[in-house]
């Protein structure tokens, strides 16, 4: 039980000649809720879109659930995962996007369902009913039957966290959630959110820019620069009393962006 | 006489009213030979448009050469050869099937592309949105990107349509009845020329307005995002 939901051994992952991590490490427990901060540029999503299998890595081994990611034991050590054990690992993780990606052409209620459905294998009846549960968990019971587009980003983005929660992950990424919104709609996101973190059993990673919402809900703070971690600590301790010069001076930039709102 | 229909050549007018039933025949074969021709192109070019986006090279580049073979050479060199050099092996096929199947080959060419625009016009964030859902390739394919592409096909495949249309009379020179053709057979009978060419002028000029209008139409009333799934 004690062992790390998540853990990043030495990862690295290149875009041509820039290389986003530089040998990553950390580890993240079961039903921990973690947020990422860090200047932009500096791997947060990176690190998210590897655990959603969206993008590779070049070095190191990323293990979720105690399974390697990227890899599978074969006879010999590790070898490079096939498409059947990325498709299984993903069944763990989902995912809430910035830009909430919903399927434009289906019903609220069919973006929630169709996964289930296509995917867990689950009767259309009991998508229906398991996503009416979800639309009203994030309060947008009135919805189902609604394009994306008749609705406000907020909405959007909280259409976004159900369909994610409809496949039953045990970890949930959440990508720059309320990077899109206009600063009326963040709080119903961010209400959603904080009311998710009061599940044991979820294990959440978060990357956003809201300083006073992840020291709310995070149990850890991790504060990247350029690939690697610079510092971690509980929010009290990172908000209050970084130690590096680094964390101050980001927070302090931060704090002025807000002021400058 | 042609087509069992009299001309009468007392006036334009009455000439104009009694070859209107030839123009009419021959337009049948126009419009018959566009709509054989625009299903080779849909057809042809999404055969071309799969092999393209395919991942291996050896199946791409070829892909890739015949199109621009396609569309670099003009049609009617594609006509003679299919219409002259086939028979001399073998095939032999009538001048309708054969001007058809040209028109149909020549578009695939562009077809492919209005397809392959298409598809690539659905944002990636709709891929990456499937993939974290552990949706299927064909699954994310079939019923997330189609579905959102088709509305951006459609009216340029309209236009196609349209062209090829146009195109049509090309096939008079492999003896195909199309309406320019049966135009032209009117004047060298009657030795009126001015009558039958300005009416097949005027004919075309009616369905080209009335066909653009109506992918106007498609291209405003299709839904932008995409056709809706229940």
């Amino acid at each position: 039980m004690n062992d790390p939901i998540i853990r990043f051994d030495n990862v690295v992952k290149r875009f041509g000649d820039h290389t986003v991590l530089d040998e990553l490490n950390f580890d993240i427990r079961k039903g921990e809720k973690v947020t990422i901060i860090g200047p932009s540029g500096s791997g947060k999503s990176t690190v998210l879109r590897i655990l959603m299998t969206l993008e590779g890595i070049e070095g190191g081994v990323v293990h979720v659930g105690g399974e390697p990611l990227w890899h599978e034991h074969g006879p010999v050590g590790l070898v490079p995962a096939s498409q059947a054990h990325l498709h299984r690992m993903r069944g763990q993780l989902g995912m809430v996007f910035q830009q909430f990606n919903l399927f434009p052409h289906m019903t609220v209620l069919r973006n929630i369902t169709e996964a289930p459905v296509k995917v867990l294998g689950l009767g259309k009846a009991e998508a229906r009913d398991r996503a009416e549960e979800l639309l009203e968990l994030v309060g947008l019971s009135d919805h189902a039957q609604k394009y994306p587009h008749q609705l406000s980003g907020g909405q959007q983005q909280r259409v976004g966290i159900a369909r994610a929660l409809a496949m039953r992950p045990n970890i949930l990424l959440f990508d720059e959630p309320t990077s899109a919104l206009d600063p009326e709609l963040v709080g119903e996101v961010l209400n959603v959110i904080g009311q998710l973190s009061e599940e044991h059993d979820l294990t959440m990673l978060l990357v956003t820019h809201e300083m006073r919402f992840a020291r709310e809900i995070s149990d850890r703070i991790l504060f990247f620069d350029q690939g690697r971690i610079v510092e971690e600590g509980s929010p009290a301790q990172l908000f209050t009393s970084p130690q590096r010069e680094r964390t101050r001076e980001f927070l302090g930039s931060e704090l002025d962006r807000v002021l400058a709102v | 006489m042609l087509f069992g229909f009299e001309w009468d050549t007392t006036n334009a007018l009455t000439l104009a009213l009694s070859i209107l039933p030839i123009l009419m025949v021959g337009l049948w074969v126009t419009l018959q030979a566009t709509v054989l021709g625009f299903f080779v192109a849909l057809v042809m070019g999404m055969v071309l448009a799969v092999l393209k986006g395919a991942r291996s090279r050896l199946v791409s580049w070829p892909a890739y050469a015949v199109t621009e073979f396609i569309r670099d050479t003009p049609l009617l060199v594609q006509l003679f050869f299919l219409y002259y050099v086939l028979p001399e092996y073998g095939i032999v096929l009538p001048a309708f099937l054969t001007g058809a199947l040209a028109l149909g080959i020549q578009y695939s060419a562009y077809t492919s592309e209005v397809y392959r625009a298409g598809l690539e016009a659905v944002g990636h964030d709709q891929r990456e949105a499937a993939r974290a859902l552990n949706l299927s390739r064909a699954r994310t394919f079939t019923h997330v990107i189609v579905p959102q592409a088709i509305p951006r096909i459609i009216p340029a495949m309209g236009n196609y349509l349209v062209s090829i249309m146009k195109d049509v009379p090309v096939l008079s020179v492999v003896t195909v009845l199309e309406m320019l053709n049966v135009a032209r057979i009117v004047g060298d009978r009657t030795f009126d020329y001015l009558v039958p060419l300005s009416m097949v002028g005027g004919i075309y000029l009616i369905l080209t307005l009335v066909a653009s209008s109506g992918v106007r139409w498609l291209d405003r009333n299709l839904p932008n995002q995409g056709i809706p799934l229940k």
